[in-house]
């Protein structure tokens, strides 16, 4: 038996039943790439610079690459984990109104904390 | 909403149910993959620390001594200590992860042994970046 019930319009438009979700899939693994060639050019400099000094801290996030490569590393981190956490609420809250609303908390924290900390790191760089 | 619609309460008749963790004997595979979405939760607690970092910094000196002085205590030590083991798996364990996605290493003992190399590459770069945060 088999019999396909999807119209030929549904086969051109190949989206399945979901609609969408490739994007996600896609966006997943290009910031998962990113990720992997910013996290070691991150981490060295912030793990040398914790527990040390506010104004050796401010000097070091001084240097534009290493403000440029944290900014860039915080938008790629908040926007991957954006991304795995959502999926990780829809596998497993199933109360609709908890998950409604912890996926909302999710993107929104993320989206904010991403940009909040660019910023941050930006007005480290660009202060006298 | 109704009850039926979470599942629970169902009729499934007999159909074939997909089979359950807790009926499966732990496998290396499984087990790894388990601890990748772990990590990943981990890591997103410590992203929020590190955002936490970067603004206090931008915020000034006594903003910066709280969020220090969480960091530099014990507890805050312990939890950098979890953080660069989480981190490392997930980044190693990342790259495997990628290389199934290009097609790469999905036989049964490549994917074992990708593991293990996978384990001790992750304990390797944590150690070392537990050592570079400790004697700088």
């Amino acid at each position: 038996m088999s019999t396909d019930m999807r119209t030929s319009r549904a086969k051109v438009r190949g989206l399945g039943s979901a609609k969408s979700g490739t994007e996600h899939f896609i966006s997943q693994r290009v910031s998962a790439i990113g990720l992997v060639l910013l996290t070691p050019f991150f981490i060295i400099p912030f793990a040398v610079s914790l527990g040390q000094p506010w104004g050796d801290v401010i000097s070091t996030y001084k240097s534009p690459m290493n403000a440029i490569i944290a900014a860039l590393f915080l938008l790629a981190v908040f926007h991957h984990l954006k991304l795995g956490l959502q999926v990780v609420i829809e596998d497993y809250v199933h109360a609709p109104a908890l998950r409604t609303f912890s996926l909302l908390a999710v993107k929104l924290l993320a989206t904010g904390l991403g940009f909040a900390s660019a910023f941050a790191v930006a007005m480290i760089a660009f202060s006298v | 909403m109704s009850k039926s619609e979470h599942g629970a309460a169902v009729d499934r008749g007999n159909r074939p149910l997909s089979p359950h963790l807790q009926v499966y004997r732990p496998q290396i595979t499984s087990v790894l993959s388990i601890f990748h979405r772990m990590t990943g939760v981990g890591n997103s607690i410590g992203a929020v620390l590190v955002a936490w970092w970067f603004i206090a910094a931008a915020t000034g000196r006594e903003a910066f001594a709280i969020i220090d002085g969480i960091l530099t205590s014990w507890i805050g030590h312990l939890i950098l200590i979890g953080f660069a083991f989480s981190l490392c798996y997930h980044l190693c364990n990342g790259i495997r992860h990628l290389l199934w996605d290009a097609g790469y290493g999905f036989e049964l003992d490549e994917a074992e042994m990708s593991g293990y190399i996978m384990l001790a590459a992750a304990g390797i770069f944590a150690v070392s970046l537990i050592l570079i945060g400790a004697f700088s």
